[in-house]
């Protein structure tokens, strides 16, 4: 189950049973045995909320990758599309329909659009001469997808570029419309803050949304005390940067896909005695990560510097519980000792996957060249020489190091400088284009479109005054018993997450200057309550802040709301919402564009 | 009343029945009724006459009259049949009075005897007439169902949607069934039909015959059938006189009946009072009334609810009681007082001798921002009186775009449909509207419209680049942006042109747009790819091997790897490939030649611009330990500790990094004093540390 969506302050296992009645509901309507045919984009987010067994309990007896042709034979009697609205998709379902055998038993067709029914997509359908095959056409608003117990995403890989390249707001609009989803369970958030061009749009559509549902008056206690909406181009620096948690290390090396990551096996060979590692598994290591394995919730969020000594420490725990067993003399004793067994089991195994891994990041961060970009990183973002070439970025463009990862450092560069000196843009961007090929001139659009890579305009760099300001660079920073949130970058203090720290105190008021030098507008919105569900709160209660980030968030900007959360004064604990879970290189990886 | 029973008569064993008048009619109707179409709603509703329907003459006087009546006789309206002839009456769901005539056209009437509209049977009717019709009512919502003169049905199971469905044909059916009856079953509309002492089962895919079983033998025609209100019970009335009750799937016989009266009935009904368990079959002969019942297990039979009833009353035109039974239930604004001030203001639009400003005033004054309450609903009533300038009025006090668009598109106002639809955030909605546009206006004025709404023309670029490539060029023309349009030759470059010349065109193009687009990086840049593409051509030509797409950087390299040393140098300096990055691309190619020879020819062609650390790493790399050794020498002091460390001299490297006191190289060193060999360099470690500690 998913007992670990409820340790929080915010119970979010309440949206996951609204969202799992919500598909048993229309998985009912269709009634008799069925076959779902997947966008394949969705099977990911789909396992977070409903395993196989509960579509197994509701009839569903086959499922079938959505893909051209005639559909798989299937002795069932209604065939499901769960699909995104979109028109390619469109396309594949009618010629599935189409194709359908007519001489076997007539089956009854659905289409189920996550999260939201199109009238584009239905014209399609209806030009293609197949809307009228389909007897249910419904939506699942499934637009938050609960990860943990402070973290939702909408899991939209594709928000970002939309909303700040191509000008599509869907996502905005989807992201309005989950967050009225979360206030209809957790009752009407009071206050709205943003900042951020992509933030006023969603309070504006919030608002206007509210309107028009003027009848159904909400009469929940309300469990968010603010909502606090960000661009992610408010802070495009801090995806940039390597994040050096122990969880955004993970994701920065092997990637976390909808909170499993995949590992290469040597390291989690099962040790038997005897055997000379004859048959090592070749198959990926597949891990679930996440708040309910107790190990992990404890380092996730730690500086990885910090890992290790948990690491050993609970070692020596847990060797010392099972030692206990020598000293279990009674019968009572052995009993006491053996109920508790399968958890001691269960910490050993999960000790001993989490020591496997540390020691895959160790050999990457113990690395001459980790070491050496690192280096580079915390240069610039501390303001040093980030206005001419660096050496490093030369040198990895020379011996063709991965485009992506020369492309992040090229774009930290510009970031901390407020743009590019021309000359040193130009030099870079010939550099890549020569070595990597011409067809990445679309990339390096794209990039500058987004901002990410620009000239810097009249010779005014703003990044010193906005790192001094929101002490964006710490020299003393702790990453062993931190006591700010630089130390999930070892000195660097996310901006993002920075801006919610001063906005709960002492207030933005504080800082105006440097909001007014970061793009769009910041803004601040009341929503009313009914007398009877205004709050008061008890002396020493923290506040609830729902902190939503429009295109993007990293594990390491978590681990810092997080840290933030847990502070003793702090004084507001957060729960985290998204477009999308990501790192620097899945961010420029969604805008690079390949013509070939 | 001397005794409670004495007015009940038994039927059968264990049920009674008794006859007693609810109300008299207000009417004053008698025999007329024989001759008059007669369609009574249900749950008490209204009741339609046409007098003299078979009336076909044109005077006025003669012309068929519909009356409407409420249940209890009241006339409602009342007004001359001017269409053609009616076969049948019904009563919607809504309400509505459905009139089938014979050419297949069904006029669909209010309550009032307001005209709504009309919809068709399908063209076949046309010529075969319509013989017969039913209207039903499903879950779905009512349905028609007509048989035409060439014996065939056609039914559409929800006049709200409409959906024609011609059913099969009846093998060896040469006349009209002898009687027919709509059944649904599996939310599918059926027909059954009897011909001669056959029963045949229509649905949309197959005529199947059906035998109800336990069927008293003997019979050789059915003169009549009838159906349940919730389709569960079928009767049938047979030529001798005998009756069969069972239930609708034809899978049970409830029970039969020998009435003795081989007349063909002229009505047979299923009759049966809410929450009641007994069910009868009421048969009508010209004088006589049978009731003939059984009492078997229970039914659930839904109530009229409370809604059904305010709806009544609405329909009625009783708005202030309707709304006073909300206040007194306490029913929630939403369900109660909006709904019917909703419907008060749909018939307030109606009235068209008030002017469109009062109309609008008067229902936002009435309605203000109650919950619940659609304005665009009243709106689309107002457009559907003709009133177009009313809705636009009224539409303006509707909160949901996603309500206000569909209704202005349908008022051809697509324009303000847009910017409605902008203002929602919706982009389905907006993509909605552009398609309509796309289509209503020319491609200039659709253009234009777009360039003043940027939402709407990023999210149709958007459209276009992955549906229509050429509009997306126009679009990108039409506004001047050359940047756009140079990704676009570039993206073209790429997807249409196979040839080396379609290709350099291409690029053509798209340096010449970055040139106007001011951007002179992009242009150069794509003159280079130009310049490197037919280069690439040529290499293959003379040289053989795969160059074309390869990045100048690889194409550099796979000469050196090919022994072309000459050509690469030239290449170079043709694209003035820095110094540095050459360096870097020889080394690695040689050393992946493993050719050692011209790699140290290569190493002191001039003076290394990236020092000869890499020499050594690389060599190492490729386990040459007597390579790396001839550069380790040779590489400047700041990174000459890593060198000899690189391979593995670690006394050496202690000297240095001594001679050097500096405390991260000697640190370094240390953590590389691994062997026992080491101990001794250790030891002179840690020495000149504490010498250095001393000063």
């Amino acid at each position: 189950m998913a007992a670990h969506l409820s340790y929080g302050r915010v119970n979010l296992n309440v949206l996951r049973e609204a969202v799992r009645r919500e598909l048993r509901e229309f998985l009912d309507k269709c009634a008799g045995s069925k076959a779902i045919v997947w966008d394949e984009y969705l099977t990911g987010p789909f396992g977070l909320i409903a395993q196989y067994s509960l579509l197994k309990e509701h009839e569903v007896e086959k499922m079938f990758t959505l893909k051209g042709n005639r559909l798989p034979a299937a002795d069932v009697k209604n065939i499901i599309f769960f699909v995104r609205p979109r028109l390619e998709l469109m396309d594949i379902i009618a010629e599935n329909v189409l194709s359908e055998d007519r001489r076997g038993p007539a089956r009854d067709f659905h289409i189920l659009f996550v999260p939201r029914r199109s009238l584009l997509c239905e014209q399609r359908l209806k030009d293609l001469g197949v809307l009228g095959s389909f007897i249910h056409r419904e939506e699942y608003s499934l637009d938050l997808i609960p990860f943990d117990g402070d973290l939702l995403s909408m899991e939209s890989e594709s928000a970002f570029k939309e909303c700040y390249l191509e000008g599509d707001q869907t996502s905005l609009y989807h992201a309005a419309k989950g967050l009225m989803t979360l206030q209809a369970l957790y009752g009407t958030i009071p206050q709205i803050f943003g900042k951020g061009e992509c933030a006023r749009q969603v309070a504006n559509m919030m608002i206007r949304m509210k309107r028009e549902f003027t009848g159904s008056q909400n009469s929940i206690f309300p469990v968010f005390d603010n909502l606090l909406l960000l661009d992610r181009n408010v802070d495009l620096l801090t995806p940039l940067a390597t994040q050096l948690t122990y969880e955004g290390l993970i994701d920065e090396i092997y990637g976390i896909q909808n909170s499993y990551v995949k590992l290469p096996p040597e390291k989690f060979a099962p040790k038997k005695q005897g055997d000379g590692g004859k048959d090592l598994p070749t198959e990926a290591k597949k891990l679930q990560l996440n708040s309910a394995e107790e190990l992990y919730a404890e380092i996730r969020d730690k500086n990885f510097n910090a890992v290790g000594s948990v690491l050993s420490k609970k070692a020596k725990v847990i060797s010392a519980a099972f030692e206990e067993r020598h000293n279990a003399k009674t019968v009572g004793e052995i009993k006491q000792f053996v109920s508790q067994l399968p958890h001691m089991q269960a910490a050993r195994g999960s000790l001993a996957n989490h020591t496997s891994i540390a020691e895959l990041i160790k050999d990457v961060t113990t690395s001459e060249d980790f070491f050496d970009k690192l280096t580079v990183e915390q240069e610039f973002m501390s303001g040093i020489d980030t206005d001419k070439v660096n050496n490093y970025i030369e040198d990895c463009i020379a011996q063709k190091h991965p485009l992506i990862k020369v492309l992040r450092l090229v774009c930290l560069q510009s970031v901390c400088n407020s743009g590019l000196k021309q000359k040193v843009l130009d030099y870079y961007k010939r550099e890549i284009l020569q070595t990597y090929g011409y067809e990445h001139i679309l990339t390096l659009h794209n990039l500058e479109k987004a901002g990410l890579l620009k000239p810097q305009p009249g010779g005014r760099n703003n990044y010193p005054t906005i790192r001094k300001t929101l002490r964006l660079w710490m020299d003393d920073v702790n990453e062993q018993n931190p006591t700010d949130i630089s130390y999930v970058y070892s000195g660097y203090a996310p901006l993002s997450v920075r801006l919610a720290q001063l906005l709960s105190r002492p207030g933005w008021r504080s800082i105006e200057e440097v909001l007014r030098i970061l793009p769009g507008p910041h803004f601040e919105e009341r929503q009313p309550l009914p007398t009877g569900l205004q709050k008061k709160r008890q002396p020493g209660e923290n506040r609830v802040t729902l902190i939503f980030f429009l295109g993007g968030v990293t594990f390491a900007e978590i681990a810092a709301l997080r840290f933030l959360s847990q502070l003793e004064d702090g004084g507001t604990e957060y729960v985290i919402a998204t477009t999308k879970l990501m790192n620097g290189t899945s961010w420029i990886e969604a805008l690079m564009e390949r013509p070939f | 009343m001397d005794c409670y029973t004495a007015n009940w008569n038994p039927l059968g064993d264990s049920a009674f029945y008794r006859k007693y008048e609810l109300y008299s009619m207000d009417w004053d109707l008698k025999e007329e009724l024989r001759d008059c179409l007669v369609a009574a709603a249900p749950y008490g509703g209204p009741i339609a006459l046409l007098r003299n329907p078979w009336r076909k003459e044109k005077t006025a006087s003669m012309r068929p009259v519909l009356d409407i009546y409420s249940a209890s006789g009241m006339p409602l309206a009342s007004l001359l049949w001017k269409s053609g002839p009616v076969v049948s009456l019904g009563w919607s769901a809504e309400e509505e009075l459905l009139c089938v005539q014979e050419d297949g056209a069904v006029l669909v009437y209010g309550l009032h005897g307001d005209f709504r509209r009309h919809f068709s049977m399908g063209n076949e009717v046309l010529q075969n007439r319509v013989l017969d019709a039913r209207i039903f009512h499903t879950e779905f919502g009512s349905g028609v169902a007509i048989l035409t003169g060439a014996h065939r049905f056609t039914l559409s199971a929800n006049v709200g949607d409409l959906k024609l469905r011609r059913m099969p044909e009846v093998p060896g059916l040469q006349s009209a069934p002898s009687c027919w009856t709509t059944l649904c079953q599996d939310r599918v509309a059926q027909i059954l039909l009897a011909v001669g002492p056959d029963l045949y089962l229509l649905d949309h895919a197959a005529c199947s015959a059906v035998t109800p079983p336990g069927l008293a033998p003997g019979v050789s025609s059915f003169l009549q059938m009838a159906v349940s209100f919730t389709y569960r019970h079928l009767a049938l009335f047979t030529d001798t006189g005998y009756i069969w009750m069972g239930t609708a799937s034809l899978k049970e016989k409830l029970c039969e009946f020998n009435c003795n009266i081989r007349a063909p009935p002229k009505q047979m009904v299923w009759c049966s009072r809410p929450r009641s368990k007994e069910r009868a079959v009421v048969v009508a002969w010209e004088r006589r009334l049978m009731v003939v019942g059984d009492a078997p297990e229970s039914i659930q039979y839904k109530q009229l609810t409370i809604q059904v009833l305010l709806d009544r009353l609405v329909l009625r035109r009783l708005y202030p009681l309707a709304i006073q039974i909300c206040e007194y239930l306490r029913l929630p604004e939403v369900q109660g007082v909006s709904r019917i001030l909703a419907h008060w203001a749909c018939y307030k639009v109606q009235q068209k001798d008030v002017s469109d400003e009062d109309v609008a005033r008067a229902i936002n004054q009435k309605l203000g921002d109650t919950p619940g309450v659609s304005y665009s609903d009243i709106a689309a009533r107002a457009y559907g009186c003709g009133r177009t300038e009313l809705a636009i009025k009224l539409l303006e006090y509707e909160p949901r775009s996603g309500e206000q668009v569909p209704l202005l598109l349908k008022m051809k106002r697509s324009k303000l449909a847009l910017s409605k639809a902008i203002e929602s955030g919706d982009t389905d909605l907006v993509f909605t509207v552009l398609l309509h546009l796309k289509n209503e206006l020319n491609r200039g004025d659709f253009f234009m419209t777009l360039r003043n709404q940027p939402m709407a023309l990023s999210l149709y670029r958007q459209f276009c680049k992955h549906q229509e490539l050429e509009t997306l060029k126009d679009l990108y023309n039409q506004d001047d942006n050359h940047q756009e349009l140079g990704s676009f030759h570039i993206r073209a470059s790429y997807a249409a042109e196979e040839r080396i010349e379609g290709r350099v065109a291409a690029l053509q193009t798209a340096a010449d747009a970055f040139y106007k687009a001011k951007n002179e990086f992009a242009a150069k840049a794509t003159e280079d790819q130009m310049r490197l593409l037919r280069l690439q051509r040529r290499l293959e030509d003379e040289l053989g091997g795969q160059f074309l797409d390869l990045s100048l950087h690889d194409t550099a390299t796979t000469l050196i790897l090919g022994g072309h040393n000459k050509r690469a140098e030239q290449l170079a300096r043709d694209f003035r490939i820095p110094d540095k990055r050459l360096w870097w691309l020889k080394l690695t190619a040689l050393a992946d030649l493993e050719d050692w020879e011209e790699l140290e020819k290569f190493s002191k062609s001039k003076k290394s611009p990236i020092g000869y650390l890499p020499f050594v790493e690389i060599c190492m790399k490729q386990h040459n330990k007597y390579e790396a050794k001839k550069y380790a020498s040779r590489v400047g002091p700041e990174q000459k500790v890593k060198a000899l460390l690189l391979v593995g001299d670690v006394a050496q490297a202690a000297d240095v990094a001594i001679e050097h006191r500096n405390e991260a190289e000697l640190s370094l060193v240390l953590s590389h004093c691994t062997g026992a060999t080491d101990g001794a360099t250790a030891d002179k470690i840690q020495r000149a540390r504490a010498q250095a500690q001393k000063k």
